[in-house]
């Protein structure tokens, strides 16, 4: 694949290394004189210096026949416009952008970005996995069908625990997956199975729903 | 009118207080407090610090109800974002977007947003001035 990356800072850095490693061809474009400098001295012609929100400077790189852009700056703003351009004036089929601000997720999907992924809400998603107390985790986003994929813990305080899966009143399009009991194999859920103390359950719901679902199946 | 104004530079400050005269109800936006020493001691519309890509910034400067939205700032990136949540977001009647690179103004425009390049304004008046004066 051919894959343009804006912003040669240090995350632009390793995304460059790492997809070379896996053997795509990667270019980053960055402002920078000496920033473009020091990636050439290192791993050769894969760095053009130039501004990557600019159509001109896209299409000097060929971006016409680029599979994807990442845009990896420092700014949002910046992210936003290099992923626009790339995609209105050169139909590069996938942009992805970072983003400083998690609230900017909205925005920019909605203005076409196919991908947007923020620092922050991966290591607050790291940090909700880590402790174990926390009754509601995501572990997974599907964007296109609008559903998430969560992990519930059933603790002591719960008021589920001992009730069976058909007394529990679940919110409309969440489905309970797998029950992981704190001891025992894993099992799927079936109508008559009883919640126990120390179960982890695995369910798919939708963003709006998952607040009761978490209430339907801890009770807190 | 509900007006904001998006960057209090010379032509942000200048416009906020023509419109201020005008009676419209008029707030600007920037990020450094330092820039509304431009707004003349007269002005009467509200001065608020925040960035206008900041969705609090843009209610607080009360986006929700503006008929008018304007990007003055220096960073035409800014600009866009700014206008386009003013725009898709907020639903603001009008939004308007300075944008110095003409290329990216062209495409902002094929997009659907009310954009000016003050490149290609200066430059095109600039040498009516010239061809002008040259012809007499």
């Amino acid at each position: 694949m051919y894959i343009i990356v804006v912003g040669g800072g240090r995350l632009g850095y390793y995304l460059l290394k790492a997809l070379l490693i896996e053997g795509h061809e990667v270019l980053v474009l960055e402002k920078d004189a000496r920033i473009c400098k020091t990636i050439t001295d290192e791993m050769g012609s894969v760095c053009y210096r130039g501004d990557g929100c600019e159509a001109a400077t896209l299409a000097e790189v060929g971006t016409g026949r680029a599979d994807m852009l990442v845009a990896v700056t420092g700014d949002d703003e910046d992210n936003l416009v290099a992923c626009q351009v790339a995609k209105h004036k050169h139909n590069v089929p996938r942009t992805i952008a970072r983003l400083r601000n998690p609230q900017n997720a909205t925005l920019f999907k909605k203005l076409g970005v196919d991908v947007t992924i923020s620092t922050t809400d991966l290591i607050l998603e790291a940090i909700e996995r880590e402790v174990p107390t926390h009754p509601l985790t995501h572990l997974l986003t599907i964007d296109e069908k609008g559903l998430v994929i969560v992990d519930v813990k059933i603790t002591a305080e719960s008021t589920t625990v001992g009730k069976t899966v058909k007394d529990l009143s679940l919110p409309k399009q969440s489905n309970l997956v797998l029950i992981i009991p704190g001891q025992g194999n894993p099992r799927t859920p079936a109508a008559s199975t009883v919640l126990q103390e120390g179960d982890q359950i695995i369910a798919v719901t939708t963003p709006e729903s998952e607040e009761a679902l978490r209430n339907a199946l801890s009770g807190i | 009118m509900k007006i904001i104004i998006m960057g209090c530079g010379r032509v942000g400050a200048r416009l906020a207080s023509l419109l201020d005269e005008d009676g419209h109800d008029v707030t600007v936006l920037d990020v450094d407090t330092y820039s509304f020493r431009r707004l003349p001691s007269s002005f009467g519309g509200t001065a608020l610090f925040g960035n206008g890509i900041d969705e609090e910034a843009l209610k607080r400067a009360g986006i929700e109800e503006a008929d008018v939205f304007v990007a003055m700032t220096q960073g035409d990136n800014r600009n866009v974002m700014s206008c386009q949540i003013a725009k898709h977001i907020y639903d603001v009647p009008r939004v308007l977007c300075r944008i110095y690179d003409p290329l990216r103004e062209e495409m902002y425009s094929a997009l659907g947003l009310e954009t000016i390049s003050p490149t290609k304004v200066f430059a095109q008046l600039f040498k009516e001035k010239i061809e002008g004066s040259e012809s007499k």
